[in-house]
């Protein structure tokens, strides 16, 4: 039945497409692009696209990225979409396995940093590191200074300053635990789990979400709470700046550049597109400058190529970490459940 | 049991079951269905291991636990909480009652995100009580509190203001006190509408999530928090799966007993068309009890609202509009108010046609059917609102991609808005269905009208209220839904909740205050729109 399923699906597709016999497309076509629900564009980007190509892009939102990931393998007989957009090396891993991509090489992957690149069934388009945010003001009212490292955040005098979130329930908090493991490592004299456990002894506040933990309980920018270090992003500081309410010329918060976690977003052409081609083109815009530029204000992302200007703000409050913690994807994947419930077990108990 | 439901619309009851068992059938069991065997069989053959492993994790059966125990307990507050604000709104008429009614509304719609924020400004050290109950079961119970009131204010209230005063009256004329007419008389007649009420919050309880992942911290979780996890984090979708059947297969447990119960008390009485029974209060004591009840609702109603009020007019220059006109001027803010609003208000209108259509009919076939079948109907078409919402939305996805591929249809979102409002509508009419005098349907039915004429002749009149009651709520589910949205691969329409998110989503002064305004923009709208649904009734029934 769904072998038959598939067979009119693909005869539709073919008939509605532009009438070639092979499934290499050609002409203008309708690219279908799944991504996930925090992805933004200035208005006219993907117009430009559609005009210089004469391709219609249909923009779908599906949940967040792990949601993304499952509903792509729940319908791999039959893709919803044809470019994915916004799986990161967090679920790369799991997407890997499924086969959900075919392989692709972008020339524009020539202005990528290799260290971004992490598969060659898909194309790294940004990155964000997740980071250690602090209230700049807070500290210094109360005489301490910026953490160095996560280590530091083990002594006495940051005892109950720092929120993080919940690594089971929120992306950030996931990110975090992951730069812990990758940082401490698994064994030796003092693992994650020992790190964690000291934390919980200098009374860290668990959130469930970045939402709750940014505004509920820190106590830079816009947060309302009391807490003066958090797991944000490296671009929280210019975001404070740019959505200040009234305009400031400093930002209220910085980055610790110890202790980030890499989070690098990708995309990929879904085996089984009845218009490859189309997808192709579709990839190589993401990598052009003009898609790279209008990453970082809408997404607060940075962009994956390296010539790609960034704007004002972002070169004045913030810092790309030069050394940020990364885990292998698949190692992620076969891991993080059971890093998740070890968690749980140190900081619950 | 009675010879009029088998005069009556034996026949026109088959045809008009069609309507609701089609409707559950194709958007609930059939993607449902679909969605488990996939994720079971994802590696081949049938994997029941997930099951197993339920079985014997810990952590999993701690979750059952509390989940069932937290919901007990928040029904049971939520009905004490809400009886005395529903018997106000039934029996007195008072300036602003139709504003009072609507309003009540409110928290229901609200993002929980949103919400959540405003109960840890009150719930924090520094907020009124002046005692920290953040992450405690306490926040998790305020909160379903505050959620839920509106179901029993909406579902017992409209039913309590059928009753005739008069039975009442006529306990207190052969000299029973106030107390013993209330417990001889009126809590027997409100019983079915209160259990009605309460089964929804439980079941709301039941499957809560953001309240329970905000405010409860990381130390509380129910079962619809494993499966999302299992669905969104660990990517296990065997196991989410299992957990979603576990998870319905007890609500089903306990909807089975409350529909045994529900069959026990239902009675009929003489119901006045609505509207009639409302009368200002007149002695001191009633006076008191109207303040006093009005007072305490928005107290507690109210003060998460206004926190929410005032973080949006709270601006870098004191008090101001700024959140707002920031919100609609072009190109400073990162989303689109106005598209967002219209999208919202016409997904809102394209699920109350379904969700009216759907549940009058039900409600009709489990008013009438005699006994077991009827409970069962009624038990079946509640359990969509204790499935997970990721759930649902992968079912969509993985069932509506043959013949047609309507997975990304627009028109996915207001039906999957409906599976979830329909069960309001059923549990608004029902009650009311229930208690007509089967003598008069008889009578008409002896007299020759068809069943059709003898609904709407009969029926129709008396449900009318309860039904308008429920297209409210229907759109006010469809306004405030997160959840299965989120879960559709969707064309990306942003609907009011999502571009709160997305302003929340932001670092920033600006963005968080225009999300605290985009929320006042839900609850003004909410507000309105219930307002203006309701207000139909009066055309019909004359009222006030």
């Amino acid at each position: 039945m769904r072998r038959l399923g598939t067979a009119l699906v693909a005869l539709m597709v073919m008939t509605a497409g532009c009438g070639d016999d092979t499934p290499e497309d050609s002409g203008p076509q309708t690219i279908r692009l799944v991504t996930h629900d925090s992805f933004y564009l200035s208005e006219g980007t993907l117009a430009a696209f559609e005009a210089e190509t004469g391709h219609t892009v249909e923009h779908l939102a599906a949940g967040d990225a792990g949601a993304m990931v499952n509903q792509a393998v729940l319908t791999r007989d039959n893709p919803i979409g044809d470019v994915m957009f916004g799986i990161d090396n967090t679920f790369l891993g799991r997407a890997l396995a499924e086969d959900l991509f075919v392989e692709y090489e972008s020339p524009g992957l020539a202005d990528v940093p290799d260290s971004l690149k992490l598969d060659p069934r898909v194309t790294p388009i940004d990155f964000g590191d997740v980071c250690l945010n602090y209230d700049i003001a807070g500290l210094a009212g109360i005489g301490v200074s910026p953490p160095a490292t996560l280590a530091d955040l083990t002594k006495p005098e940051y005892a109950g300053l720092l929120v993080v979130e919940h690594p089971g329930t929120s992306s950030p908090g996931l990110a975090f635990l992951l730069a812990t493991i990758a940082i401490f490592g698994e064994d030796g004299d003092y693992p994650w789990q020992s790190f964690w456990a000291d934390l919980v002894a200098n009374d860290v506040l668990v959130t469930a979400g970045w939402e709750d933990a940014y505004y509920g309980s820190f106590s830079g920018g816009s947060g309302g709470g009391d807490r003066p270090i958090v797991v944000s992003y490296a671009s929280s500081p210019p975001a404070e700046v740019i959505y200040a309410d009234p305009p400031v010329t400093e930002a209220p918060t910085a980055v610790v550049l110890d202790g980030c976690f890499r989070q690098i977003e990708f995309a990929g052409i879904l085996a089984g597109t009845p218009v490859p081609n189309a997808a192709r083109e579709l990839v190589d815009f993401m990598l052009s400058r003009e898609f790279q530029e209008d990453i970082p204000l809408n997404m607060f992302v940075f962009p994956a190529h390296r010539e790609a200007t960034l704007p004002d703000e972002f070169v004045r409050y913030t810092e790309i970490p030069s050394a940020p913690a990364l885990l292998p994807a698949d190692e992620i994947d076969a891991n993080r459940s059971m890093w998740i419930e070890e968690w749980i077990e140190v900081v619950a108990s | 049991m009675d010879r009029s439901r088998s005069l009556v619309g034996a026949g026109s009851a088959r045809w008009l079951l069609a309507i609701p068992a089609v409707f559950f059938g194709l958007f609930f069991a059939y993607p449902l269905v679909r969605v488990v065997l996939r994720s079971l069989t994802l590696d081949g053959g049938l994997d029941l291991s997930p099951f197993v492993e339920i079985a014997t994790k810990g952590s999993l059966r701690r979750a059952a636990w509390f989940t069932v125990w937290q919901a007990t307990i928040s029904t049971l507050a939520t009905l004490l909480f809400a009886l005395p604000g529903a018997y106000v709104v039934a029996r007195y008429r008072f300036a602003a009652r139709r504003l009072v009614r609507a309003a009540v509304t409110v928290p229901f719609v609200l993002p929980t995100v949103v919400v959540g924020t405003a109960f840890l400004v009150l719930l924090g050290p520094s907020g009124p009580l002046g005692v920290d109950l953040r992450q405690t079961v306490w926040a998790i119970l305020a909160a379903h509190v505050f959620f839920n009131y509106a179901v029993v204010v909406r579902v017992v209230g409209s039913f309590w203001e059928l009753i005739d005063p008069k039975l009442e009256e006529a306990a207190r004329m052969l000299g029973a006190t106030k107390a013993r007419t209330f417990a001889t008389v009126t809590l027997p007649l409100l019983l079915p509408s209160i259990a009605a009420a309460a089964s929804i919050v439980f079941l709301f309880t039941f499957t809560s999530f953001g309240v329970v992942l905000i405010l409860g911290g990381f130390g509380y979780a129910t079962i619809e928090v494993a499966v999302w996890r299992e669905a969104t984090i660990n990517l296990d979708l065997a196991a989410s799966a299992a957990l979603a059947v576990v998870q319905l297969v007890g609500i089903a447990a306990v909807l089975s007993v409350y529909s045994r119960l529900q069959q026990r008390h239902a009675r009929r009485l003489p119901l006045r068309p609505a509207g009639g029974v409302a009368r200002r209060p007149s002695t001191p004591g009633e006076r008191l009890v109207v303040a006093g009840a009005l007072a305490s609702m928005v107290l507690y109603l109210g003060a998460p609202i206004v926190t929410l009020v005032a973080r949006s007019l709270s601006t870098s220059s004191g008090l101001g509009l700024s959140h707002y006109t920031g919100l609609f001027q072009s190109g400073a803010g990162p989303v689109a108010p106005t598209e967002a609003i219209l999208n919202s208000v016409w997904f809102a209108a394209a699920a109350m046609v379904p969700s009216l259509v759907v549940g009058l009919a039900a409600a009709v076939v489990i008013s009438r059917r005699s006994g077991r079948a009827g409970a069962r109907l009624d038990t079946l078409l509640m359990l969509p609102l204790g499935t997970s919402a990721v759930t649902v939305g992968f079912g969509f996805l993985v069932a509506f991609g043959w013949p047609v591929d309507l997975r990304t249809s627009a028109w996915l979102i207001p039906l999957a808005h409906s599976v979830v409002a329909v069960p309001f509508v059923i549990r608004t009419v029902t009650p009311v269905l229930r208690s007509v005098q089967p003598r008069l349907l008889e009578a008409a039915s002896i007299l020759g009208a068809s069943p059709r004429r003898v609904f709407q002749e009969i029926e129709l009149p008396i449900i009318r209220r309860a039904a308008l009651v429920g297209a409210g709520f229907a759109a006010a589910v469809s306004l405030g839904e997160f959840g299965a949205t989120a879960f559709l691969i969707r064309p990306d329409r942003p609907t009011i909740p999502t571009a709160i998110f997305r302003l929340l989503g932001q670092p920033g002064a600006a963005t968080l205050g225009q999300a605290m305004a985009l929320s006042v923009i839900l609850m003004i709208l909410t507000t309105l729109i219930i307002m203006t649904v309701e207000r139909q009734r009066m055309e019909g029934a004359g009222d006030f």
